[in-house]
């Protein structure tokens, strides 16, 4: 029974279409690796993403609110002395590579897919939800801690800076430990 | 060899942003082909049924600083042009488990998810709303969270700095703890794929 209906799910997947495999987890890893490698070597600094949205929402609010975003030292930062558009940054033209990287990717290996990811045993609605909230909580967390997975973990980690390891202990202790209560989203 | 090129006026400004344009496409091509434009994948590191997420960092981990590393010791790039994030120790840590939370709430972190919304992943966008958001509320309340943002400064701080090491060693000490955690999860995949054949 089990292998009949196994069968039957399989080619329900083949005849809508077929994504080609991942790459090996360890040639991916030196791929990425010689990426951030290649950033160093060119720029002097490694690779980011949530400072990118940073100097979009700075870019933003200052054409909605000036006073109220050039009195905010947080926004400041991003606004920069104000000779030059804030959306000129290293950041935000990489980001707009990454998105454009990870379509050419997926395109090559026929993984373009409108879906939602999520295990079995929750609701889209719900899982779209906990997508909204767990990104608002990645955003707090990141300008906290100056950096994300990978402007601290992956770049800072790679020139052993200190506050980057400690940082990526954390994200690893925190996702563990509320693995258990998210379970349900998931398996 | 004058490394990194852009810290000696190889090129200006503008060509800048045409590089980090292109390495950025390297990069959400190679988080594309390692599976991380899938929030299943992703979480599934936190249950111990894929360990994609901790091989394919600390490989790039690895690779990035022994390249970084040798460069520096034939003397083709000079490390203390490479920008090093001040650490501030409290704000990094407490950061770092919201992010955690984030991570296994959401699914994906910020450049995964940018990946993940290019191929077309619904739950990727809204995940990317929730980081605008969520910068957003940070940006609004700095001017109350400032002293906790700007406490435990410690500068400029390496790892063989705090711990009055050799550079080398510390390198060699990661390299043994990521071959270590290859080890480990290769065996912890192995073994609950086990349970999970016996479960059925």
């Amino acid at each position: 029974m089990s292998t009949l209906v196994q069968t039957s799910e399989t080619e329900k997947v083949k005849s809508v279409s077929v994504p080609k495999p991942y790459w090996n987890p360890y040639l991916s890893g030196i791929g990425l690796g010689l990426v951030l490698l290649l950033s160093f070597v060119i720029m002097g600094r490694g690779l980011g993403a949530s400072g990118a949205f940073s100097s979009g929402i700075a870019f933003v609010l200052e054409k909605i609110a000036p006073a109220h975003t050039n009195a905010n030292n947080f926004y400041k930062e991003y606004l920069g002395d104000g000779t030059k558009s804030p959306l000129k940054d290293w950041l935000v033209f990489e980001v707009l590579g990454v998105f454009v990287g990870g379509f050419i990717s997926g395109a090559l290996g026929g993984r373009i897919k409108k879906t939602i990811e999520r295990g079995p045993n929750i609701t889209d609605r719900k899982r779209l939800m906990f997508a909204f909230i767990g990104g608002a909580l990645m955003g707090i967390g990141a300008k906290l801690a100056r950096g994300c997975t990978s402007g601290q973990a992956l770049t800072g980690g790679s020139v052993l800076n200190l506050g980057s390891w400690a940082f990526m202990m954390c994200v690893f202790a925190g996702a563990y430990a509320l693995a258990y209560f998210m379970r349900r989203q998931w398996l | 060899m004058n490394m990194p090129f852009f810290k000696y006026g190889m090129f200006g400004d503008e060509v800048s942003l045409i590089v980090a344009f292109v390495i950025g496409i390297g990069f959400g091509f190679i988080l594309e082909r390692a599976g991380f434009g899938s929030g299943k994948k992703l979480a599934a590191q936190f249950y111990f049924t894929d360990m994609t997420v901790l091989k394919v960092m600390f490989t790039a981990i690895l690779t990035s600083m022994l390249g970084v590393y040798y460069l520096s010791v034939i003397g083709w790039m000079d490390l203390s042009m490479v920008y090093l994030t001040p650490t501030n120790i409290m704000p990094q840590i407490v950061g770092g488990l919201l992010l955690g939370f984030g991570f296994v709430i959401g699914g994906y972190c910020p450049g995964t998810s940018c990946v993940s919304a290019s191929t077309g992943r619904i739950d990727g966008m809204v995940y990317l709303l929730g980081v605008v958001f969520g910068i957003f509320g940070f940006g609004e309340i700095f001017p109350m969270v400032s002293g906790f943002y700007n406490s435990t400064f410690m500068g400029q701080v390496t790892l063989p700095q705090f711990f009055n090491l050799p550079y080398g060693v510390v390198v060699f000490l990661v390299v043994l703890m990521a071959v270590g955690a290859f080890v480990a999860a290769e065996w912890g995949e192995k073994n609950m794929a086990k349970k999970a054949g016996a479960k059925k």
